[in-house]
């Protein structure tokens, strides 16, 4: 468990993505607003985005989720990330892995991220079967 | 093979650039013009990431992509040039090292002294001054953020 301060989540994605995200986790979950922030890069220079991120950010632990691992929203929540320990990105956010992250914000850090890894690779499937080990049926 | 795209963008190395730019004009390498990030490896790393498979990323400084841009014609391999202003682009281009290419503007976003031309293209005074001298450069300027958009003219972007 963590010592009290339950984890804060800020989703960063191009164009609505974000914003679709986060409402369709408050319709599936009832979670609160501002347990998840989105965030879009829309219209806005590297700049404007990395500024809008450090006022969003403050000082507890919080997981900044990321549609791609890279470029413009990526590269902006790295950077906010690069001194600090008590912020971390994940990268090819999902549904899944922003529904565990509400339910599971209690858990420290060290705890949670491992979890929401696993859920979020772990959600991404195809019927029928077509993973490493299937015996595929096509 | 010649420099396949000149474009100015904030963003650099980024989702517009690399899928949708990229993935008509299948860069081998993108070449990012800019003073800073040649001179830091932390930065590189972070860009590297956004390239794709297959291509490589190359940080020069405007001095050195200057005296480059021949060879880089000259090279077999396909490549994009990146800066983040107007003014590194016209840096490279100035005494005619560009005359007869091609830039084109596809980021320029809002700040205080810009106002909107395009969704994507926000002016103020010097860069206006700037894209006219990189035009008496002898190099076409124009705008457009991805391959399928409307293309605008420099006489359209200045009005």
């Amino acid at each position: 468990m963590s010592d009290g301060e339950e984890v804060r989540g800020i989703v960063l994605g191009h164009g609505l993505m974000a914003r679709g995200l986060v409402d369709a986790v408050t319709k599936i979950s009832g979670v609160e607003d501002g347990i998840l922030v989105p965030l879009s890069n829309e219209g806005k220079s590297p700049q404007t985005l990395q500024e809008e991120l450090d006022l969003l950010i403050g000082e507890g632990p919080t997981v900044l989720f990321t549609d791609l691992p890279s470029g413009s929203c990526a590269l902006a929540a790295r950077v906010c990330c690069k001194e600090v320990t008590r912020q971390v990105v994940i990268s090819g956010v999902n549904l899944p892995i922003l529904l565990d992250f509400v339910f599971n914000r209690h858990l420290s850090l060290n705890e949670l991220v491992p979890r929401l890894l696993s859920k979020g690779i772990g959600s991404v499937k195809s019927v029928p079967d077509f993973s490493e080990h299937a015996n595929r049926p096509l | 093979m010649p420099i396949v795209l000149f474009r100015v963008d904030e963003r650099l190395i980024h989702g517009q650039v690399v899928v949708g730019w990229g993935g008509q004009l299948r860069p081998d390498v993108f070449v990012v013009v800019d003073a800073g990030l040649a001179a830091s490896e932390w930065e590189q790393e972070l860009y590297r990431l956004g390239v794709p498979e297959g291509a490589t990323a190359k940080f020069l400084s405007p001095e050195t992509a200057r005296h480059d841009l021949q060879p880089l014609r000259e090279s077999p391999e396909r490549t994009v040039i990146l800066t983040r202003d107007v003014e590194t682009m016209l840096a490279l281009a100035r005494r005619g090292n560009m005359e007869g290419e091609s830039v084109n503007l596809g980021g320029i976003h809002s700040q205080a002294g810009r106002e909107e031309v395009l969704p994507y293209l926000f002016l103020g005074g010097d860069d206006r001054s700037l894209l006219r001298e990189l035009s008496a450069e002898g190099v076409v300027v124009t705008a457009r953020d991805l391959p399928g958009s409307h293309e605008v003219s420099l006489d359209s972007l200045l009005g």
